[in-house]
C-alpha cells in the first residue's frame, strides 16, 4: 500500500512541481549546463578565428572544405532537429508509437551527420593534390597558395604531373590542430546525444519507462540534442563558409 | 522497487561507521568530508610555503634546489587555491546552505556526493606526482612555452592538467547542483531579495564557476594534446601563440579570483551582523554590489598581463575597468563597517576574524589598486609586491573569512562548543603571524625582489625583511597548532552545543546543533529577510506549520548509494589511463559507465524495508 501510495505521490509531484520556480530541478540544471556548455564551444571557436589565417604551411581550409558535402550533413542535423521536435509531441500526445519512429529517424540523421564527419576527417588527413605542371609554369597565379608551394618544389625540370598526398591532420598547421578539436569535440557531443536518444529509445519498450507524463526524460535529451546543433549552425558559417568564401570577414 | 536496481550489490539502507561515511549523500556529512580534506590540503600546502619561506630565510641558501623550488611553488599555488580555499568553500556551502534556505537537502544529493568524491580523486592525483618522478614545476598558471614539451619533457605538467580537469569536474558538478538547490529550493516565503547573504555569495560563486571552468577546460585539453598528441596550440615554430596561452588562463584565472573571495564576503556578511546584534547595514546594496563584482570580474583578465604589450589602449581599458571593481568591493567594506557602527559588538572568535577580515583584505584591495595603473603595474609585475597583494587578499582574505566561518558553525557542525580563549589566541597569533610574512614582501618587491627566485645574494639587501618574513610563517604554524588543538579537543569533549548560541538571524540557528538528518521538522515559512531572528522575538506572526510528525517520521530522505563513488573511481582510474596508458582509460571510463547506468536506474528514494518503519 505505502509503495502505491509514494507512486502518486511521485506522479503527482511531476505535474505540479513543487520548487520555488515552479521548474523541474533536473530541467534547470540541463539550462545551466548548456550555459557552461556555451562557454566550453565559445573557447574552442575562440581559439580557431585567434588562429584563422595564421597557419605557416597548407593545407589551408579552402584547399580542403567541400562545402557542397558539408551541406548535405549539415541539412541532416538540423533536420534531426525537426524530428526530435515530433518524436517529443509524439510522446506528450500519448503515441508511443510514433514517438518511437521519430527518435529512430532522430538517432538515424544524428548518425548519418557522424558518418560525414568521419568521411570528411579521413578525407582531409588523405588530401591529394594533383598538379599540372605545365599549367603551372604557364600561369602560376591560378593556383591556391598551397597548390603553389607544392608545385615550387615538385615541377622540377621534366615533371609534367605531379600526384602526391598531402594531408590535414592535427599535428600539420594551425588549421588543422583547431579544425580538428573543435569539430571533433563538436562530434564527441553528437555522438553522446545518440548514445543518450538510442538509451531513450530502448528505454521506450519498458513498461512505463516513457509515458507522456514522465516526458522529462525526453525532454532534457531533445534540449541537449538542439543545442548542439545550434552549436553546429555557428560552426558551419564560421568555420567552413567564413574559411571559404573570400568577402567573409578574416 | 527490486527490479530497478542493480542487483549485484544491495543498496545500503541504513549504514554505520566507514560505510556510513562512503555511501553518505547527506549534505552535512559531504560538507565535513570537504572541509577536512580541504584543512589536510591546506596543512600540505602550508608546508610547501614554509619550505620555501626556509630556503629564504636567508640569502644563497642551499636547503632546496632550484628545481624544487619551483615545484614548491607550482604546487603551493595549485593546492592552496584548488585543493584549500575553494573546497573549503565548499565545505560550508554543503553544510550551510541546505540548512539556511530551509531545505531538507541539496537538489541532487547523489551528485553532490559525486563532487566530494571526484574532488579527492584530483587531490590524490595532484599530491601524488611528488612521488612519481615530478611536481608540475610551471608556476600555477603554468604560462606557455613553459610547460610545453621542449622545455619541460617530464610528467609533472601532465598531472597538473588532468588533476585540474578532474577537479574542475567536481566544481562544476557541485556548481550546478548549488544553483539549482538555492534558485528552487528556498522555504516558502524566502524570495531572492530574503536570502542570506552567504547563500546569494555561493549562488553568485556557483555561476562564475559553471561559466570560468569551461574556459581552463579548454585550455587545458588544447596544452594536453599539444603535449601528448603534437599539436600546434602553443607551439610557436608553427605559428601558435603563447599568450594565447595567457588570455584563455585569466579569462578563467580572474573570476576564478571572485570565486575564491565571494564565498569569503558571505561568511563575514553573516558573522558581522550576528555579532553586532544589528542586521546587515544596506542589504540589497551588498547583494548588487557582489553581483556587479561577478559581472565586472569578467571585464580585468588582462591586467594580468599589462607587460605582455598589449598596447596602450588595452592596458588603458582593462586599467579603468579593474579600478572600477574596486567601486563595489569599497562599497561592501563601507556596509560591513556600518553594520558594526553603533552595534552592540561582542569580539567572539568568528568576529575577530570578520574584523580581521576587513583589515587585512583592504589593506591587499589597496595594493590591489596600486597595480591596476598598467604604468605603476609595470614597476611591480612578477616583483614580491604582486606576491604580498595577493597573500593578503587570499591568506588575509579568503582563509581569515574561512577560519572564522569554522570557529562560527563549529557548534552547529560537532554539536560542541570550541574554546574561547584559545580561540582568540589562534585569532591573535594569526593576525600577527601574516602580517609578519606578508607585509615586509611589499617594501622587497618595491625594492625590486622578484618572485619564483630561489635565492639571492647577500649584497641585495634583502636578508633581514625575509630573515623576519620566515619568522612570521612560523607564528602562522603556531597560530594553525592552537586551532588545531582547540578543535580537536572541542569536537572530542567540548561542552554541548545549544542550538542557537550566538543569538544569530538565520535559519540553521533555529534546529538543534548538530543538526537532525532530515534538517527541518517541518519545512519553515519565511517571512521576514532575519527570519530567525525576527521569529525569536515575535515580531512576525508564528504562521501554523503544515502538520507533520514532530520525531521525523515520515519524512522521506534520499537513501545512501554507492554509485557515486564508483563513478568517481571510474574518473580516477581514467586519469591514470590519460598519463600512463589509453587502455587504462578505457577500463576507467567503462567503471564510470558501469557507475553512472547504476546510478541513474536507481530510484532516489528507496522505500524503507517494511519491517523498517522504527529505524
Amino acid at each position: 500500500m505505502a509503495m502505491t501510495e509514494q507512486h502518486v505521490a511521485e506522479a503527482h509531484a511531476e505535474e505540479h512541481e513543487d520548487t520555488s520556480t515552479g521548474l523541474n530541478h533536473r530541467k534547470m540544471l540541463m539550462w545551466a549546463f548548456l550555459g557552461s556548455d556555451c562557454m566550453f564551444f565559445g573557447t574552442l571557436i575562440a581559439t580557431y578565428l585567434v588562429y584563422f589565417g595564421r597557419s605557416k604551411v597548407g593545407p589551408f581550409p579552402e584547399d580542403v572544405f567541400s562545402i557542397p558535402v558539408t551541406s548535405v550533413s549539415t541539412f541532416v542535423l538540423l533536420m534531426s532537429s525537426m524530428s526530435m521536435v515530433l518524436a517529443y509531441a509524439a510522446l506528450t500526445r500519448g503515441s508511443l508509437r510514433s514517438y518511437r519512429v521519430w527518435l529512430a529517424s532522430t538517432i538515424i540523421m544524428g548518425a548519418t551527420f557522424l558518418g560525414f564527419q568521419v568521411f570528411e576527417f579521413y578525407e582531409f588527413a588523405n588530401h591529394e593534390v594533383h598538379i599540372d605542371c605545365t599549367k603551372y609554369h604557364a600561369a602560376p597565379g591560378e593556383f591556391s597558395e598551397f597548390k603553389a608551394s607544392i608545385a615550387e618544389s615538385e615541377c622540377t625540370e621534366g615533371v609534367t604531373v605531379y600526384d602526391g598526398k598531402h594531408g590535414l591532420t592535427p599535428r600539420t598547421n594551425l588549421f588543422g590542430t583547431t579544425f580538428f578539436t573543435l569539430t571533433g569535440l563538436h562530434g564527441t557531443h553528437v555522438t553522446i546525444g545518440v548514445i543518450w536518444l538510442l538509451g531513450l529509445f530502448f528505454y521506450s519498450y519498458k513498461k512505463g519507462g516513457v509515458t507522456p507524463e514522465r516526458n522529462l526524460d525526453t525532454d532534457l535529451a531533445a534540449l541537449y540534442w538542439h543545442f548542439v546543433d545550434v552549436v553546429w549552425i555557428v560552426i558551419f558559417t564560421v568555420v567552413y563558409l567564413f574559411g571559404v568564401f573570400e568577402g567573409f570577414p578574416t | 522497487m527490486t527490479t530497478l536496481q542493480v542487483p549485484m550489490i544491495a543498496r545500503p539502507v541504513h549504514p554505520e561507521g566507514i560505510w556510513g561515511w562512503i555511501t553518505t549523500i547527506d549534505h552535512k556529512r559531504i560538507g565535513i568530508l570537504y572541509g577536512v580534506t580541504a584543512f589536510i590540503n591546506f596543512l600540505i600546502g602550508g608546508i610547501e610555503a614554509l619550505l620555501m619561506r626556509v630556503q629564504l630565510s636567508g640569502s644563497n641558501a642551499e636547503i632546496i634546489s632550484p628545481e624544487v623550488f619551483n615545484q614548491l611553488f607550482t604546487m603551493h599555488g595549485t593546492t592552496m587555491i584548488f585543493l584549500a580555499i575553494m573546497p573549503l568553500g565548499a565545505a560550508f556551502f554543503n553544510f550551510v546552505i541546505p540548512l539556511q534556505i530551509g531545505a531538507r537537502d541539496v537538489a541532487f544529493p547523489r551528485l553532490n556526493a559525486f563532487s566530494y568524491w571526484v574532488f579527492l580523486a584530483g587531490t590524490l592525483l595532484l599530491h601524488m606526482s611528488w612521488f612519481l618522478g615530478q611536481s608540475p614545476n610551471a608556476g600555477w598558471f603554468a604560462y606557455a612555452p613553459l610547460t610545453g614539451l621542449d622545455y619541460n619533457p617530464g610528467k609533472g605538467i601532465d598531472f597538473w592538467i588532468v588533476s585540474l580537469q578532474v577537479l574542475g569536474i567536481a566544481s562544476l558538478a557541485a556548481a550546478f547542483n548549488f544553483i539549482v538547490t538555492i534558485v528552487n529550493m528556498r522555504a516558502p516565503g524566502m524570495g531572492m531579495m530574503r536570502m542570506p547573504l552567504f547563500t546569494w555569495m555561493t549562488l553568485i560563486t556557483a555561476i562564475l564557476l559553471v561559466l570560468a571552468f569551461p574556459v581552463i577546460t579548454v585550455a587545458l585539453f588544447e596544452l594536453l594534446l599539444d603535449r601528448s598528441y603534437g599539436t600546434n596550440f602553443f607551439f610557436a615554430p608553427a605559428g601558435g601563440d603563447p599568450v594565447l596561452w595567457q588570455h584563455l588562463f585569466w579569462v578563467f584565472g580572474h573570476p576564478e579570483v571572485y570565486i575564491l573571495i565571494l564565498p569569503a564576503m558571505g561568511i563575514v556578511s553573516e558573522i558581522l551582523p550576528t555579532f553586532s546584534r544589528k542586521p546587515l547595514f544596506g542589504y540589497s546594496t551588498v547583494v548588487i554590489a557582489g553581483v556587479v563584482i561577478a559581472f565586472m570580474g569578467w571585464l580585468v583578465w588582462s591586467h594580468h598581463m599589462f607587460t605582455v604589450g598589449l598596447g596602450p589602449i588595452p592596458n588603458s581599458v582593462f586599467t579603468i575597468t579593474t579600478m572600477a571593481i574596486a567601486v563595489p568591493t569599497g562599497i561592501k567594506i563601507f556596509n560591513w563597517i556600518g553594520t558594526m557602527w553603533k552595534g552592540s559588538v561582542d569580539f567572539r572568535t568568528p568576529m575577530l576574524f570578520a574584523v580581521g577580515f576587513i583589515v587585512t583584505f583592504t589593506i591587499g584591495g589597496i595594493s590591489g589598486v596600486m597595480h591596476a595603473m598598467s604604468s605603476s603595474d609595470a614597476q611591480q609585475q612578477d616583483t614580491y609586491f604582486i606576491v604580498a597583494h595577493f597573500h593578503y587578499v587570499l591568506f588575509g582574505g579568503a582563509i581569515m573569512a574561512l577560519f572564522g566561518a569554522i570557529y562560527y558553525w563549529f557548534p552547529k557542525y560537532s554539536g560542541r562548543m570550541y574554546n574561547e580563549a584559545e580561540g582568540k589566541m589562534h585569532f591573535w597569533l594569526m593576525f600577527l603571524g601574516q602580517n609578519l610574512t606578508f607585509f615586509p614582501m611589499h617594501f622587497l618587491g618595491m625594492d625590486g625582489m622578484p618572485r619564483r627566485i630561489f635565492t639571492y645574494g647577500a649584497d641585495m639587501g634583502w636578508t633581514e625583511l625575509n630573515a623576519l618574513q620566515t619568522a612570521g610563517a612560523f607564528v602562522i604554524v603556531l597560530a594553525v597548532l592552537v586551532m588545531m588543538k582547540n578543535l580537536w579537543q572541542s569536537w572530542r569533549s567540548g561542552s554541548p552545543a545549544p542550538s542557537d548560541p550566538w543569538d544569530a538571524r538565520t535559519l540553521e540557528w533555529s534546529i538543534s546543533s548538530p543538526p537532525p538528518e532530515y534538517n527541518f521538522e517541518q519545512i519553515p515559512v519565511v517571512q521576514d529577510r532575519d527570519d530567525w531572528w525576527a521569529r525569536k522575538r515575535g515580531l512576525v506572526p508564528r504562521r501554523a506549520p503544515a502538520g507533520a510528525s514532530s520525531d521525523g517520521h515520515g519524512i522521506h530522505l534520499p537513501q545512501p548509494s554507492f554509485w557515486p563513488l564508483v563513478a568517481a573511481i571510474g574518473i580516477f582510474v581514467g586519469a591514470w589511463g590519460i598519463l600512463y596508458s589509453i587502455p587504462v582509460l578505457a577500463i576507467g571510463g567503462a567503471i564510470m559507465m558501469v557507475g553512472l547506468y547504476a546510478w541513474s536506474f536507481e530510484p532516489v528514494n528507496d522505500p524503507e524495508p517494511q519491517d523498517g518503519e522504527g529505524d
